[in-house]
């Protein structure tokens, strides 16, 4: 078992290790950590922003690109949560709780190198844990009838929806929503069309790229643009010799580094709760097991390590189910998993074998590419710096741009443009009423796989829904969502919200008002 | 809200009762849409059946989200539907930009339509300059060319006339 495991990765490697391979991968991190520096742009823009780039690649090639993409833009937003307190992507909220306090001493440069340090070790945990649990769970998967999918997705749905941020009912709204979204266009059954409203181009459903950029970039541009505050580049002064952590830094920062990197990997365990729950835990805990949990929030380096250790060991933990299970955990991995589907690729528990390549080359190029970014950042820190201080107004148009021939370039079709305007409308009306889109994309990538399941599995059982009940695995995961549901009203009736949250708003109150708006205290 | 006296006022003042009867409305549309596809039997599901049942859901959700606002302990956050400086002139150049884009991408080209993409968007920044805005263009149309064009391999004319129409 483990030296299957063990011979697969050294395949993996070979695949990673191909030149073209590691050349993109390389590209995907400098890119991603480039774009994820700049202020505003968060994991989910970055990826659906340069997703177009990967349309003429090999799968290989694309998948390992977008997963560069990925870790780079999420260790690009540490450093403008820690410099300028500037979380652009929730996990990095609790970042900023001590990041930016550290940086006001003049210590930021430390809590940077540490940062680096931390999210190595929280992926390279991660990195293990999905080398040996992923086939144990594709072994389990294969054994799944339709009804068992059907079943299993729900609970990711309800999950991802519920335990997100935001009220728990506007999740659910926004992830139908989604699953509607999703059913647009050609009925794969029967071959009719769905609300297309008589125009051809929706035969082939929404784009998901037009969808993400939709959501994800032009609604997020009409939310900032002309309300973010001027950058405060007066503590940015960071260069490559501030990284260097002395050794009680260091000494200081290693346990908490695994508290974070175990708690990361725990809640990426459970479905759906994703590296925003698993860096509030982290931070709570490091709390609760500190000798002096007073001086929280006033620029303690176990603050910045702990939770940036479990955000990074808990996104390459979610990679488990997306990748074995075919089950995206959030928004993220919904959009890495629309674009395997892009390729081509059938995602679900026949991907490690079919695609061993894609699987096993996308793990060894985790750990390249982690080790490439710790690589890139110590030289190029100087250079992150002076983007951060690039103004939101050259920002944004030039995004635009991306945004457009991105979406043209999915098909080279000028209504998808189109699409992505009135996305993007509907995509910040919902923001202004309290929605928060993700769970959309993860309710959109899903939508058809669900349906075809669910329609699989009545006809199987001849249209009785107890078979959902009957089976034993299946009644187990119903269980698990009735458990959900139970839990947040229970939680709604006592009054009290999710019992993490709250850690956060009391030390919220010297956030600069972009900070708010990125991450709408819920 | 501090105005609110009458119920209804009250009402119409929360956020969340918009939010929900988005909901509802969204719910309506798709269910009754649905209806005009054939709806089938549990066993022999039609293209009508996911989808009807999804917009049932969600008008069910969406009186469940507006019921929830009606709650008094409803959480202090900003319950305006309009940010605090409503930016309807860069929101409009924002949402006008790609149509710019797929306007001049048609008839003009990518080079055209870079530009105009890039300076529509632009012209929504409040401190933004006539000079600043052309450059920034200018430099994006250039770099976006190359990247796109010769090095993606983008199949869109750099420059035509009235290219397909």
């Amino acid at each position: 078992m483990i030296s299957t495991a063990l011979t697969d990765l050294w395949y993996g490697f070979g695949v990673a290790f191909e030149p073209h391979n590691l050349v993109f991968c390389f590209i995907g991190v400098l890119v991603g950590n480039m774009v994820g520096v700049l202020p505003g742009m968060g994991p989910l823009a970055t990826i659906s922003i340069l997703l177009p780039l990967t349309f003429g690649m090999k799968p290989v090639a694309a998948i390992l690109m977008l997963g560069g993409v990925m870790y780079g833009a999420q260790y690009g937003g540490a450093i403008c949560s820690i410099l300028l307190n500037l979380p652009c992507h929730p996990p990095h909220a609790v970042t900023c709780l001590d990041g930016f306090p550290m940086t006001k001493q003049g210590r930021g440069g430390i809590a940077l190198g540490l940062t680096v340090f931390a999210s190595f070790v929280g992926a390279s945990w991660g990195i293990t844990e999905m080398i040996f649990l992923s086939p144990l769970l594709v072994k389990a998967a294969l054994q799944f009838g339709p009804a068992e999918v059907c079943t299993l997705m729900l609970l990711g749905l309800l999950a991802g929806s519920t335990l997100a941020r935001g009220s728990p009912l506007k999740g659910v709204a926004m992830t139908i929503l989604g699953l509607f979204l999703g059913s647009v266009g050609t009925d794969l059954e029967t071959g009719s069309e769905r609300y297309t409203f008589g125009m051809t181009e929706l035969d082939d459903g929404i784009e998901l790229i037009a969808l993400a950029l939709g959501l994800f970039g032009i609604a997020e541009f009409m939310s900032s643009v002309n309300q973010v505050a001027p950058i405060n580049t007066k503590y940015t002064n960071v260069g490559l010799r501030d990284m260097r952590p002395s050794k009680a830094d260091f000494k200081r920062a290693f346990f908490p580094m695994w508290r974070g990197t175990i708690v990361g990997s725990l809640c990426s365990l459970i479905p759906g709760t994703g590296p925003t729950i698993a860096s509030f835990v982290a931070y709570a805990t490091e709390k609760k097991v500190s000798r002096h949990p007073e001086k929280f929030g006033t620029g303690l380096i176990e603050g910045v390590v702990c939770p940036e250790a479990a955000t990074h060991s808990s996104v390459q933990g979610d990679f488990i189910p997306t990748m074995s299970l075919g089950i995206p955990g959030d928004a993220v991995m919904a959009l890495l998993l629309g674009a395997l589907m892009i390729q081509g690729i059938v995602p679900g528990p026949q991907l490690i074998s079919q695609h061993a390549d894609i699987f096993w080359g996308l793990v060894a190029s985790f750990w390249i590419g982690n080790i490439m970014l710790v690589l890139l950042n110590v030289p190029l820190i100087g250079i992150w710096v002076k983007m951060l201080a690039i103004p939101y107004k050259y920002l944004y148009p030039s995004a635009m741009f991306f945004v457009c021939i991105g979406v043209y370039a999915a098909n080279n079709d000028f209504f998808q443009v189109g699409e992505v305007v009135v996305i993007g409308l509907f995509g910040y009306i919902l923001l202004r009423l309290g929605f928060h889109p993700a769970p959309i994309l993860l309710g959109f990538v899903l939508g058809p796989r669900f349906e075809e399941n669910f329609r699989r599995a009545m006809l199987i059982s001849r249209g009785d829904l107890l078979v959902f009940v009957e089976r034993p695995i299946s009644a187990v995961f119903v269980a698990l969502c009735v458990i959900l549901i139970g839990s947040q009203i229970y939680f709604r009736l006592r009054g009290s919200k999710a019992p993490i949250q709250p850690s956060l708003q009391a030390h919220g109150e010297g956030r600069p008002a972009v900070a708010e708006m990125h991450t709408p205290a819920e | 809200m501090r105005l609110s006296t009458s119920p209804l006022r009250e009402l119409l003042s929360k956020r969340d009762f918009y939010a929900g009867g988005l909901m509802v409305l969204f719910g309506l549309g798709i269910a009754l849409k649905g209806t005009t596809y054939r709806a089938g039997t549990l066993m022999h599901m039609g293209p009508g059946f996911l989808p009807t049942s999804l917009g049932v859901l969600l008008v069910l959700i969406g009186i469940a989200i507006a019921a929830a606002g009606m709650a008094p302990d409803g959480e202090e956050e900003n319950q305006s539907l309009l940010p605090d400086h409503p930016q309807w002139w860069a929101w409009f150049c924002i949402l006008m930009s790609p149509v710019a884009f797929i306007f001049f991408g048609r008839y003009f080209g990518m080079a055209p339509a870079t530009f105009s993409c890039v300076f529509v968007a632009a012209l929504g920044d409040k401190t933004a300059s006539w000079l600043s805005t052309v450059i920034l263009s200018i430099v994006v149309t250039v770099f976006g060319v190359a990247l796109f064009s010769y090095f993606l391999q983008v199949p869109m004319p750099i420059f035509t006339w009235r290219g397909e129409l």
